[in-house]
Protein backbone atom coordinates (compact mmCIF):
# COMPACT_ATOMS: atom_id res chain seq x y z
CA UNK A 1 0.00 0.00 0.00
CA UNK A 2 2.85 2.49 0.84
CA UNK A 3 4.20 2.11 -2.12
CA UNK A 4 1.21 2.36 -4.63
CA UNK A 5 -1.28 4.48 -2.50
CA UNK A 6 1.36 6.51 0.07
CA UNK A 7 -0.22 5.33 3.38
CA UNK A 8 1.40 2.43 5.72
CA UNK A 9 -0.53 -0.88 6.83
CA UNK A 10 -1.97 -1.19 9.87
CA UNK A 11 0.57 -3.82 10.87
CA UNK A 12 3.30 -1.19 9.75
CA UNK A 13 1.51 1.30 11.70
CA UNK A 14 2.24 -0.70 15.12
CA UNK A 15 5.91 -1.90 14.15
CA UNK A 16 6.51 2.27 15.29
CA UNK A 17 4.42 2.32 18.34
CA UNK A 18 6.11 0.69 21.47
CA UNK A 19 3.70 -1.10 24.08
CA UNK A 20 1.09 1.01 25.11
CA UNK A 21 2.23 0.97 28.99
CA UNK A 22 5.11 2.72 27.60
CA UNK A 23 3.06 5.31 26.27
CA UNK A 24 1.22 6.93 29.62
CA UNK A 25 4.37 9.52 29.51
CA UNK A 26 4.41 11.06 26.08
CA UNK A 27 6.80 9.46 23.25
CA UNK A 28 7.38 10.03 19.79
CA UNK A 29 6.00 7.98 16.80
CA UNK A 30 8.65 8.40 13.98
CA UNK A 31 6.58 7.30 11.12
CA UNK A 32 9.84 6.88 8.42
CA UNK A 33 9.55 3.89 6.63
CA UNK A 34 11.69 4.33 3.84
CA UNK A 35 15.67 4.64 3.50
CA UNK A 36 15.70 8.88 2.30
CA UNK A 37 18.88 10.49 2.44
CA UNK A 38 17.32 12.66 5.56
CA UNK A 39 18.19 13.46 9.68
CA UNK A 40 16.96 16.43 11.16
CA UNK A 41 14.50 14.26 13.55
CA UNK A 42 18.08 12.89 14.82
CA UNK A 43 19.94 15.91 15.05
CA UNK A 44 17.31 18.21 16.42
CA UNK A 45 16.26 15.87 19.41
CA UNK A 46 18.22 17.25 22.55
CA UNK A 47 18.15 14.47 24.09
CA UNK A 48 19.79 12.36 21.48
CA UNK A 49 16.61 10.06 21.40
CA UNK A 50 16.57 9.59 17.67
CA UNK A 51 19.50 7.38 15.81
CA UNK A 52 20.34 7.57 12.23
CA UNK A 53 24.05 7.14 11.97
CA UNK A 54 26.40 8.23 9.72
CA UNK A 55 24.75 6.75 6.81
CA UNK A 56 21.81 9.72 6.70
CA UNK A 57 19.59 7.14 4.67
CA UNK A 58 19.28 4.78 7.25
CA UNK A 59 15.83 4.86 9.00
CA UNK A 60 15.46 6.38 12.36
CA UNK A 61 14.88 4.70 15.87
CA UNK A 62 13.77 5.73 18.67
CA UNK A 63 15.05 4.97 22.28
CA UNK A 64 11.83 5.38 24.13
CA UNK A 65 14.04 5.26 27.14
CA UNK A 66 15.24 8.77 26.03
CA UNK A 67 12.66 9.90 24.83
CA UNK A 68 10.30 12.48 26.91
CA UNK A 69 7.90 13.67 24.24
CA UNK A 70 9.25 17.46 23.72
CA UNK A 71 8.17 17.60 20.23
CA UNK A 72 11.10 18.95 19.00
CA UNK A 73 10.96 16.55 16.30
CA UNK A 74 7.34 16.64 15.16
CA UNK A 75 7.99 20.26 13.72
CA UNK A 76 12.14 19.50 12.85
CA UNK A 77 10.69 16.61 10.42
CA UNK A 78 10.17 18.21 6.58
CA UNK A 79 8.13 14.61 6.28
CA UNK A 80 5.55 15.94 8.85
CA UNK A 81 6.02 12.01 9.84
CA UNK A 82 6.40 12.06 13.93
CA UNK A 83 3.89 12.62 15.83
CA UNK A 84 4.20 12.31 20.02
CA UNK A 85 1.56 10.16 21.77
CA UNK A 86 0.23 10.14 25.14
CA UNK A 87 -2.44 7.37 26.62
CA UNK A 88 -4.35 8.81 29.55
CA UNK A 89 -6.92 7.28 31.32
CA UNK A 90 -10.08 7.93 29.15
CA UNK A 91 -8.42 9.97 26.26
CA UNK A 92 -5.19 9.73 24.26
CA UNK A 93 -3.40 12.72 23.69
CA UNK A 94 -1.30 13.32 20.86
CA UNK A 95 0.94 16.56 19.14
CA UNK A 96 0.76 16.65 15.71
CA UNK A 97 2.51 19.11 13.11
CA UNK A 98 -0.04 21.05 11.50
CA UNK A 99 0.57 23.74 8.36
CA UNK A 100 -3.15 24.75 6.99
CA UNK A 101 -5.39 27.89 7.18
CA UNK A 102 -7.19 28.35 8.84
CA UNK A 103 -5.49 27.72 12.48
CA UNK A 104 -6.88 25.66 15.05
CA UNK A 105 -7.62 27.57 18.15
CA UNK A 106 -7.68 25.87 21.84
CA UNK A 107 -10.79 24.86 22.78
CA UNK A 108 -12.45 24.02 19.34
CA UNK A 109 -13.54 20.20 18.25
CA UNK A 110 -11.80 19.19 14.89
CA UNK A 111 -12.06 16.09 13.10
CA UNK A 112 -10.05 13.97 13.54
CA UNK A 113 -8.64 12.04 10.23
CA UNK A 114 -6.69 8.95 9.82
CA UNK A 115 -4.00 7.65 7.28
CA UNK A 116 -6.44 7.61 4.31
CA UNK A 117 -8.11 10.64 5.06
CA UNK A 118 -10.70 9.43 6.44
CA UNK A 119 -13.11 11.44 9.15
CA UNK A 120 -12.62 8.90 11.99
CA UNK A 121 -14.20 10.71 15.01
CA UNK A 122 -13.10 14.16 17.12
CA UNK A 123 -10.42 15.90 18.17
CA UNK A 124 -10.32 18.61 21.07
CA UNK A 125 -7.74 21.09 20.58
CA UNK A 126 -6.40 21.58 24.28
CA UNK A 127 -3.01 23.88 23.00
CA UNK A 128 -1.92 25.67 19.89
CA UNK A 129 2.08 26.83 19.67
CA UNK A 130 3.46 28.60 16.73
CA UNK A 131 6.75 30.11 18.20
CA UNK A 132 9.47 31.54 15.69
CA UNK A 133 11.71 28.02 16.30
CA UNK A 134 9.34 26.23 14.87
CA UNK A 135 9.52 27.83 11.47
CA UNK A 136 6.07 28.03 10.74
CA UNK A 137 4.76 24.43 11.42
CA UNK A 138 2.24 24.43 14.22
CA UNK A 139 2.14 22.24 16.66
CA UNK A 140 -1.12 21.20 17.83
CA UNK A 141 -1.75 19.08 20.94
CA UNK A 142 -5.03 17.37 21.13
CA UNK A 143 -7.34 14.81 22.63
CA UNK A 144 -8.79 11.64 20.79
CA UNK A 145 -10.49 8.83 22.10
CA UNK A 146 -9.03 5.89 23.23
CA UNK A 147 -9.72 3.15 20.16
CA UNK A 148 -8.33 5.83 18.02
CA UNK A 149 -4.90 4.68 19.29
CA UNK A 150 -3.54 3.31 16.17
CA UNK A 151 -5.68 5.47 13.70
CA UNK A 152 -5.35 8.73 14.08
CA UNK A 153 -2.83 10.97 12.36
CA UNK A 154 -4.21 14.56 11.48
CA UNK A 155 -6.99 16.97 12.04
CA UNK A 156 -9.36 18.75 9.98
CA UNK A 157 -11.51 21.70 10.17
CA UNK A 158 -15.16 21.22 10.21
CA UNK A 159 -15.62 23.85 7.82
CA UNK A 160 -14.37 21.42 5.26
CA UNK A 161 -16.88 19.33 5.34
CA UNK B 1 33.63 46.86 -26.03
CA UNK B 2 34.44 43.40 -24.98
CA UNK B 3 34.55 43.67 -20.79
CA UNK B 4 37.15 41.53 -19.41
CA UNK B 5 36.61 38.89 -16.05
CA UNK B 6 38.51 36.12 -15.04
CA UNK B 7 35.44 33.64 -13.45
CA UNK B 8 32.26 34.13 -15.00
CA UNK B 9 29.59 32.32 -13.15
CA UNK B 10 26.14 31.72 -15.34
CA UNK B 11 23.15 30.68 -12.90
CA UNK B 12 22.38 32.33 -9.11
CA UNK B 13 20.70 28.88 -8.13
CA UNK B 14 21.54 26.99 -5.15
CA UNK B 15 24.82 25.49 -6.69
CA UNK B 16 26.04 28.72 -8.41
CA UNK B 17 25.77 30.57 -5.07
CA UNK B 18 27.71 27.95 -3.57
CA UNK B 19 30.07 27.63 -6.28
CA UNK B 20 30.80 32.00 -6.23
CA UNK B 21 31.06 31.38 -2.08
CA UNK B 22 33.75 28.96 -2.55
CA UNK B 23 35.72 31.61 -5.32
CA UNK B 24 35.50 34.02 -2.89
CA UNK B 25 36.89 32.44 -0.17
CA UNK B 26 40.25 31.06 -2.19
CA UNK B 27 40.44 35.03 -3.47
CA UNK B 28 39.11 34.87 -6.18
CA UNK B 29 37.05 37.45 -8.85
CA UNK B 30 33.59 36.33 -9.63
CA UNK B 31 31.06 37.83 -12.45
CA UNK B 32 27.73 35.85 -11.40
CA UNK B 33 24.99 36.08 -13.89
CA UNK B 34 21.46 35.36 -13.25
CA UNK B 35 18.62 36.05 -15.78
CA UNK B 36 15.83 36.30 -13.28
CA UNK B 37 15.52 39.89 -10.98
CA UNK B 38 16.01 37.71 -7.99
CA UNK B 39 18.51 35.28 -6.83
CA UNK B 40 18.21 31.63 -5.61
CA UNK B 41 16.87 29.82 -8.57
CA UNK B 42 14.36 26.92 -7.90
CA UNK B 43 15.15 27.79 -4.48
CA UNK B 44 12.85 30.74 -4.39
CA UNK B 45 9.60 28.87 -4.59
CA UNK B 46 9.93 26.26 -2.53
CA UNK B 47 8.46 26.67 0.75
CA UNK B 48 8.71 23.49 2.02
CA UNK B 49 11.68 22.02 4.50
CA UNK B 50 14.72 20.74 2.58
CA UNK B 51 15.50 17.42 3.16
CA UNK B 52 19.45 16.13 3.52
CA UNK B 53 21.46 16.80 6.43
CA UNK B 54 21.92 19.74 8.45
CA UNK B 55 25.32 20.21 6.47
CA UNK B 56 22.95 21.18 3.02
CA UNK B 57 20.42 22.90 5.45
CA UNK B 58 18.30 20.48 6.00
CA UNK B 59 14.72 21.26 7.79
CA UNK B 60 14.98 24.85 6.55
CA UNK B 61 12.58 25.98 4.07
CA UNK B 62 13.83 26.02 0.27
CA UNK B 63 13.32 29.97 0.52
CA UNK B 64 15.05 30.96 3.85
CA UNK B 65 18.04 28.75 1.95
CA UNK B 66 18.25 31.00 -0.80
CA UNK B 67 18.52 33.84 1.55
CA UNK B 68 20.99 32.45 3.72
CA UNK B 69 22.75 31.86 0.31
CA UNK B 70 22.61 35.25 -1.11
CA UNK B 71 23.83 36.74 1.96
CA UNK B 72 26.98 34.80 1.96
CA UNK B 73 27.71 36.29 -1.51
CA UNK B 74 27.22 39.46 -0.55
CA UNK B 75 29.40 39.11 2.25
CA UNK B 76 31.94 39.33 -0.49
CA UNK B 77 31.38 43.01 -2.22
CA UNK B 78 34.62 43.66 -3.53
CA UNK B 79 35.13 39.88 -5.03
CA UNK B 80 31.81 39.18 -6.15
CA UNK B 81 30.03 41.39 -9.26
CA UNK B 82 26.59 40.45 -9.60
CA UNK B 83 24.23 41.06 -12.70
CA UNK B 84 21.07 40.20 -12.13
CA UNK B 85 18.02 40.12 -15.02
CA UNK B 86 21.13 39.04 -17.13
CA UNK B 87 20.60 36.42 -19.71
CA UNK B 88 23.56 34.54 -20.96
CA UNK B 89 22.90 34.66 -24.93
CA UNK B 90 25.53 32.66 -26.22
CA UNK B 91 28.93 30.82 -25.46
CA UNK B 92 32.01 31.24 -27.92
CA UNK B 93 35.12 29.91 -28.24
CA UNK B 94 37.60 31.42 -26.48
CA UNK B 95 35.19 31.83 -23.55
CA UNK B 96 33.61 34.75 -25.19
CA UNK B 97 29.89 35.24 -23.72
CA UNK B 98 26.99 37.74 -24.71
CA UNK B 99 24.85 38.36 -22.26
CA UNK B 100 21.76 40.61 -22.39
CA UNK B 101 21.89 42.89 -19.30
CA UNK B 102 18.23 45.03 -18.86
CA UNK B 103 18.25 46.01 -22.21
CA UNK B 104 21.67 46.27 -23.21
CA UNK B 105 23.60 43.76 -25.18
CA UNK B 106 26.87 42.98 -23.34
CA UNK B 107 30.28 40.93 -24.24
CA UNK B 108 32.58 39.33 -21.85
CA UNK B 109 35.78 37.91 -22.12
CA UNK B 110 36.04 35.27 -19.62
CA UNK B 111 39.06 32.95 -18.21
CA UNK B 112 37.32 30.65 -16.73
CA UNK B 113 33.05 29.91 -16.88
CA UNK B 114 31.11 27.93 -14.35
CA UNK B 115 27.35 26.69 -16.21
CA UNK B 116 25.28 26.09 -13.30
CA UNK B 117 21.95 26.74 -15.35
CA UNK B 118 19.59 24.60 -13.83
CA UNK B 119 16.94 22.24 -15.37
CA UNK B 120 13.86 22.74 -17.86
CA UNK B 121 10.91 20.86 -17.84
CA UNK B 122 9.81 17.79 -19.43
CA UNK B 123 6.76 17.80 -21.63
CA UNK B 124 4.22 15.41 -21.87
CA UNK B 125 2.37 14.35 -25.15
CA UNK B 126 -1.29 14.10 -25.12
CA UNK B 127 -4.24 15.22 -26.91
CA UNK B 128 -4.68 18.96 -26.18
CA UNK B 129 -1.98 19.07 -24.54
CA UNK B 130 -1.73 23.32 -25.70
CA UNK B 131 -4.76 24.01 -23.89
CA UNK B 132 -4.53 26.99 -21.23
CA UNK B 133 -4.40 25.83 -17.73
CA UNK B 134 -2.26 23.45 -18.58
CA UNK B 135 0.72 23.94 -16.91
CA UNK B 136 4.28 22.73 -15.91
CA UNK B 137 5.11 22.46 -12.08
CA UNK B 138 7.78 25.07 -12.13
CA UNK B 139 4.72 27.62 -13.50
CA UNK B 140 2.30 26.49 -11.00
CA UNK B 141 4.95 27.15 -8.07
CA UNK B 142 6.27 30.24 -9.18
CA UNK B 143 2.73 31.66 -9.84
CA UNK B 144 1.80 30.07 -5.89
CA UNK B 145 4.78 30.92 -4.01
CA UNK B 146 6.19 33.59 -6.02
CA UNK B 147 3.21 36.29 -7.16
CA UNK B 148 0.77 34.62 -4.61
CA UNK B 149 -1.64 33.83 -7.58
CA UNK B 150 -3.52 30.44 -7.50
CA UNK B 151 -3.22 28.57 -10.79
CA UNK B 152 -6.79 27.22 -10.69
CA UNK B 153 -9.71 25.54 -8.29
CA UNK B 154 -10.00 22.27 -9.28
CA UNK B 155 -6.25 20.70 -10.03
CA UNK B 156 -5.21 17.14 -11.14
CA UNK B 157 -1.52 16.74 -10.87
CA UNK B 158 0.29 14.10 -13.11
CA UNK B 159 3.72 12.93 -11.94
CA UNK B 160 3.95 11.19 -8.52
CA UNK B 161 7.94 12.45 -8.35
CA UNK B 162 8.70 14.29 -5.18
CA UNK B 163 7.94 17.55 -7.35
CA UNK B 164 5.03 16.20 -7.61
CA UNK B 165 4.28 15.25 -4.53
CA UNK B 166 5.33 18.64 -3.06
CA UNK B 167 3.81 20.81 -5.24
CA UNK B 168 0.61 19.00 -4.50
CA UNK B 169 0.73 19.78 -0.83
CA UNK B 170 1.55 23.33 -1.64
CA UNK B 171 -1.50 23.39 -3.88
CA UNK B 172 -3.57 22.19 -1.04
CA UNK B 173 -2.39 25.03 1.49
CA UNK B 174 -3.12 27.55 -1.30
CA UNK B 175 -6.66 26.23 -0.74
CA UNK B 176 -7.06 24.85 -4.14
CA UNK B 177 -8.50 21.42 -4.76
CA UNK B 178 -6.44 18.70 -6.03
CA UNK B 179 -8.30 16.03 -7.12
CA UNK B 180 -5.70 13.04 -7.95
CA UNK B 181 -2.42 12.52 -8.49
CA UNK B 182 -1.74 10.41 -11.20
CA UNK B 183 1.56 8.41 -12.06
CA UNK B 184 1.80 5.97 -14.69
CA UNK B 185 4.66 3.58 -13.33
CA UNK B 186 3.23 1.12 -11.10
CA UNK B 187 4.64 2.71 -7.64
CA UNK B 188 4.87 5.88 -6.46
CA UNK B 189 7.72 7.99 -7.60
CA UNK B 190 9.22 10.39 -5.00
CA UNK B 191 9.63 9.66 -0.55
CA UNK B 192 6.50 8.25 0.64
CA UNK B 193 6.91 10.55 3.91
CA UNK B 194 5.47 13.37 1.08
CA UNK B 195 2.82 11.18 -0.37
CA UNK B 196 1.61 9.96 3.21
CA UNK B 197 1.49 13.85 3.79
CA UNK B 198 -1.22 14.18 0.66
CA UNK B 199 -3.12 11.05 1.44
CA UNK B 200 -3.79 12.51 4.83
CA UNK B 201 -5.42 15.16 3.05
CA UNK B 202 -7.92 12.97 1.44
CA UNK B 203 -5.90 13.28 -2.37
CA UNK B 204 -5.98 10.18 -4.07
CA UNK B 205 -2.35 8.74 -5.60
CA UNK B 206 -3.57 6.86 -8.33
CA UNK B 207 -0.42 4.27 -10.29
CA UNK B 208 -0.35 2.92 -13.67
CA UNK B 209 -2.15 5.77 -14.77
CA UNK B 210 -1.90 8.41 -17.27
CA UNK B 211 -3.69 11.36 -18.61
CA UNK B 212 -5.44 10.52 -22.19
CA UNK B 213 -6.52 13.62 -23.50
CA UNK B 214 -7.84 17.12 -22.16
CA UNK B 215 -11.40 18.46 -23.03
CA UNK B 216 -12.60 22.18 -23.22
CA UNK B 217 -13.14 25.29 -25.74
CA UNK B 218 -10.65 28.23 -24.84
CA UNK B 219 -9.36 26.68 -21.92
CA UNK B 220 -9.18 22.81 -19.79
CA UNK B 221 -12.72 21.84 -18.46
CA UNK B 222 -11.92 18.70 -18.18
CA UNK B 223 -9.58 15.45 -18.58
CA UNK B 224 -9.45 11.98 -19.13
CA UNK B 225 -7.17 9.67 -17.69
CA UNK B 226 -6.78 5.71 -18.33
CA UNK B 227 -4.56 3.07 -16.31
CA UNK B 228 -1.82 1.05 -17.83
CA UNK B 229 -1.27 -2.68 -17.51
CA UNK B 230 2.70 -3.91 -16.64
CA UNK B 231 3.41 -3.69 -20.41
CA UNK B 232 2.57 0.58 -20.17
CA UNK B 233 -0.64 -0.15 -22.80
CA UNK B 234 -3.34 1.81 -22.12
CA UNK B 235 -6.48 -0.50 -20.51
CA UNK B 236 -9.55 -0.10 -22.49
CA UNK B 237 -12.81 1.23 -20.77
CA UNK B 238 -10.49 2.23 -17.55
CA UNK B 239 -10.98 6.04 -18.52
CA UNK B 240 -12.13 8.37 -16.10
CA UNK B 241 -12.99 11.79 -16.49
CA UNK B 242 -12.15 14.45 -14.02
CA UNK B 243 -13.91 18.30 -14.12
CA UNK B 244 -10.82 20.35 -13.57
CA UNK B 245 -9.56 23.85 -14.23
CA UNK B 246 -6.06 23.24 -14.44
CA UNK B 247 -3.64 20.34 -15.01
CA UNK B 248 -0.58 20.25 -13.36
CA UNK B 249 2.68 18.01 -15.13
CA UNK B 250 4.99 17.13 -13.03
CA UNK B 251 7.36 14.55 -14.83
CA UNK B 252 10.71 15.36 -14.89
CA UNK B 253 13.18 17.85 -15.83
CA UNK B 254 16.02 17.90 -18.43
CA UNK B 255 19.40 19.58 -17.63
CA UNK B 256 20.07 22.99 -19.28
CA UNK B 257 23.17 22.47 -21.80
CA UNK B 258 22.26 24.22 -24.72
CA UNK B 259 25.23 26.70 -24.00
CA UNK B 260 27.48 24.00 -23.08
CA UNK B 261 26.54 22.61 -26.54
CA UNK B 262 27.18 26.17 -28.04
CA UNK B 263 30.78 25.89 -27.07
CA UNK B 264 31.45 22.65 -28.32
CA UNK B 265 31.39 20.43 -24.86
CA UNK B 266 31.15 16.88 -25.16
CA UNK B 267 27.28 15.58 -24.12
CA UNK B 268 26.31 12.52 -23.75
CA UNK B 269 22.05 11.29 -23.29
CA UNK B 270 22.14 9.63 -20.10
CA UNK B 271 18.55 9.15 -18.88
CA UNK B 272 19.24 8.56 -15.00
CA UNK B 273 20.90 12.27 -15.28
CA UNK B 274 17.79 13.27 -17.26
CA UNK B 275 18.84 13.48 -20.90
CA UNK B 276 22.03 15.45 -22.42
CA UNK B 277 24.58 15.51 -19.69
CA UNK B 278 28.42 17.19 -19.81
CA UNK B 279 30.75 15.08 -19.99
CA UNK B 280 32.76 16.37 -16.85
CA UNK B 281 35.90 15.39 -14.82
CA UNK B 282 35.92 14.73 -11.12
CA UNK B 283 36.84 18.03 -10.84
CA UNK B 284 33.75 18.99 -12.47
CA UNK B 285 35.54 20.51 -15.67
CA UNK B 286 34.42 19.85 -19.22
CA UNK B 287 35.90 18.68 -21.98
CA UNK B 288 36.58 22.20 -22.78
CA UNK B 289 39.28 23.34 -20.23
CA UNK B 290 38.78 26.23 -17.89
CA UNK B 291 34.65 25.33 -18.62
CA UNK B 292 32.85 24.02 -15.51
CA UNK B 293 29.13 22.83 -15.39
CA UNK B 294 27.53 21.82 -12.01
CA UNK B 295 24.15 21.36 -10.05
CA UNK B 296 21.15 20.50 -12.16
CA UNK B 297 22.84 21.89 -15.39
CA UNK B 298 25.78 18.82 -15.00
CA UNK B 299 22.38 16.14 -13.63
CA UNK B 300 19.42 16.15 -12.39
CA UNK B 301 19.48 15.25 -8.97
CA UNK B 302 18.87 17.79 -5.50
CA UNK B 303 19.36 20.96 -4.35
CA UNK B 304 21.75 19.30 -1.64
CA UNK B 305 24.04 17.70 -4.14
CA UNK B 306 23.99 20.91 -6.34
CA UNK B 307 25.00 23.05 -3.47
CA UNK B 308 28.09 20.55 -3.09
CA UNK B 309 28.89 20.01 -6.51
CA UNK B 310 29.04 23.89 -6.38
CA UNK B 311 31.20 24.61 -3.61
CA UNK B 312 33.65 22.01 -5.63
CA UNK B 313 33.53 23.79 -8.49
CA UNK B 314 34.20 26.72 -7.29
CA UNK B 315 37.17 25.70 -5.59
CA UNK B 316 38.30 24.11 -8.90
CA UNK B 317 37.72 26.87 -10.86
CA UNK B 318 39.95 28.86 -8.51
CA UNK B 319 42.61 26.84 -8.05
CA UNK B 320 43.00 26.51 -12.12
CA UNK B 321 42.94 30.47 -12.16
CA UNK B 322 45.76 30.50 -9.64
CA UNK B 323 44.05 30.75 -6.60
CA UNK B 324 43.86 28.14 -4.20
CA UNK B 325 41.77 28.38 -1.05
CA UNK B 326 43.75 27.71 2.31
CA UNK B 327 41.67 24.38 2.92
CA UNK B 328 41.11 23.24 -0.36
CA UNK B 329 42.18 19.69 0.40
CA UNK B 330 40.38 19.24 3.27
CA UNK B 331 37.34 20.90 1.32
CA UNK B 332 37.27 18.84 -1.54
CA UNK B 333 37.51 16.09 0.51
CA UNK B 334 34.89 16.84 2.81
CA UNK B 335 32.48 17.84 -0.35
CA UNK B 336 33.17 14.32 -1.91
CA UNK B 337 32.23 12.38 1.05
CA UNK B 338 29.43 14.59 1.35
CA UNK B 339 28.23 13.37 -1.92
CA UNK B 340 28.77 10.11 -1.43
CA UNK B 341 26.25 10.16 1.85
CA UNK B 342 23.89 11.89 0.04
CA UNK B 343 23.64 9.34 -2.77
CA UNK B 344 24.29 6.38 -0.83
CA UNK B 345 20.46 5.14 -0.38
CA UNK B 346 18.75 3.50 -2.79
CA UNK B 347 17.13 6.94 -3.59
CA UNK B 348 20.52 7.37 -4.60
CA UNK B 349 20.75 4.54 -7.24
CA UNK B 350 19.83 6.21 -9.76
CA UNK B 351 22.30 8.59 -9.91
CA UNK B 352 24.51 5.99 -9.07
CA UNK B 353 24.01 4.26 -12.28
CA UNK B 354 23.93 7.49 -14.23
CA UNK B 355 27.31 8.74 -12.95
CA UNK B 356 28.56 5.37 -13.32
CA UNK B 357 27.67 5.01 -17.63
CA UNK B 358 29.06 8.80 -17.61
CA UNK B 359 32.41 7.64 -15.85
CA UNK B 360 32.88 5.36 -18.74
CA UNK B 361 33.37 8.19 -21.02
CA UNK B 362 35.16 10.70 -18.82
CA UNK B 363 38.17 11.83 -19.80
CA UNK B 364 41.72 13.14 -17.72
CA UNK B 365 40.79 11.45 -14.63
C1 LIG C 1 8.96 21.33 -6.28
C2 LIG C 1 10.41 21.09 -6.03
C3 LIG C 1 10.80 20.61 -4.79
C4 LIG C 1 12.14 20.38 -4.51
N1 LIG C 1 12.47 19.93 -3.25
C5 LIG C 1 13.77 19.72 -2.93
C6 LIG C 1 14.14 19.29 -1.61
O1 LIG C 1 13.30 19.10 -0.70
N2 LIG C 1 15.45 19.07 -1.35
C7 LIG C 1 16.41 19.27 -2.30
O2 LIG C 1 17.60 19.09 -2.00
N3 LIG C 1 16.08 19.68 -3.56
C8 LIG C 1 14.79 19.91 -3.91
N4 LIG C 1 14.45 20.32 -5.18
C9 LIG C 1 15.48 20.38 -6.23
C10 LIG C 1 16.25 21.68 -6.27
O3 LIG C 1 15.40 22.79 -6.26
C11 LIG C 1 17.17 21.73 -7.49
O4 LIG C 1 17.89 20.53 -7.59
C12 LIG C 1 18.16 22.86 -7.39
O5 LIG C 1 17.50 24.11 -7.36
C13 LIG C 1 19.17 22.86 -8.53
O6 LIG C 1 20.05 23.95 -8.35
P1 LIG C 1 20.83 24.63 -9.56
O7 LIG C 1 21.57 25.77 -8.95
O8 LIG C 1 21.59 23.60 -10.27
O9 LIG C 1 19.71 25.13 -10.56
P2 LIG C 1 18.52 26.20 -10.40
O10 LIG C 1 18.06 26.32 -9.02
O11 LIG C 1 17.54 25.83 -11.44
O12 LIG C 1 19.21 27.57 -10.81
C14 LIG C 1 19.62 27.85 -12.13
C15 LIG C 1 19.70 29.35 -12.32
O13 LIG C 1 20.30 29.63 -13.58
C16 LIG C 1 19.65 30.71 -14.19
N5 LIG C 1 19.87 30.63 -15.64
C17 LIG C 1 19.56 29.59 -16.47
N6 LIG C 1 19.93 29.87 -17.74
C18 LIG C 1 20.49 31.10 -17.72
C19 LIG C 1 21.06 31.95 -18.72
N7 LIG C 1 21.15 31.56 -20.00
N8 LIG C 1 21.54 33.16 -18.35
C20 LIG C 1 21.46 33.55 -17.04
N9 LIG C 1 20.94 32.80 -16.07
C21 LIG C 1 20.46 31.58 -16.40
C22 LIG C 1 18.21 30.56 -13.78
O14 LIG C 1 17.52 31.79 -13.82
C23 LIG C 1 18.33 30.02 -12.35
O15 LIG C 1 18.29 31.05 -11.39
C24 LIG C 1 13.11 20.59 -5.51
C25 LIG C 1 12.73 21.07 -6.77
C26 LIG C 1 11.40 21.33 -7.04
C27 LIG C 1 11.02 21.87 -8.40
S1 LIG D 1 9.81 14.18 21.28
FE1 LIG D 1 11.57 15.36 21.98
S2 LIG D 1 12.76 13.89 23.13
FE2 LIG D 1 11.33 12.69 21.96
S3 LIG D 1 12.45 12.16 20.11
FE3 LIG D 1 11.33 14.04 19.67
S4 LIG D 1 12.77 15.69 20.10
FE4 LIG D 1 13.56 13.83 21.07
S1 LIG E 1 13.34 13.99 9.67
FE1 LIG E 1 11.39 12.98 9.23
S2 LIG E 1 11.52 12.37 7.08
FE2 LIG E 1 13.61 12.86 7.76
S3 LIG E 1 14.45 10.87 8.41
FE3 LIG E 1 13.58 11.85 10.23
S4 LIG E 1 11.49 11.08 10.36
FE4 LIG E 1 12.22 10.62 8.29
Amino acid sequence: MLNQKGYPSPEQVKTKFPDVKILVKPKAIVECYEKIPCNPCSTSCPFKAITIGEDINNIPIVDFDKCTGCGICVYSCPGLAITVCEVLDDKIRFKIPYEFLPFPKQGEIWSAVNRKGEVIGEAYIEKVTLTPRQDKTQLVQVLVDKDLLYEFVTIRSKVYE
Amino acid sequence: MILNRDLVIIGAGPSGLCAAKMAAESGQKVLLIDRNPQLGGQLIKQTHMFFGSEKQYAKTRGIDIAKKLIDDVKNYPDLIEIWDNATVLGLYPDKVLTVLLGETYRKVQAQAIIVATGASEKVLAFENNDLPGIYGAGAVQTLMNVYGVKPGEKIVMVGSGNIGLIVSYQLMQAGVKVLAVIEAAPVIGGYKVHASKLQRLGVDIITSCTIKKALGQDKVESIITTRLNEKWEEIPGTEQEYDVDAVCIAVGLSPLTNLLAMLGCELKYISELGGLVPVLTNDYETTIEGVYACGDASSIEEASSAMVEGYIAGLTASKKLGKVHPDYDDLILDFRKQLEVLRSGPFGEKIRKGLAKLEGVRVGC
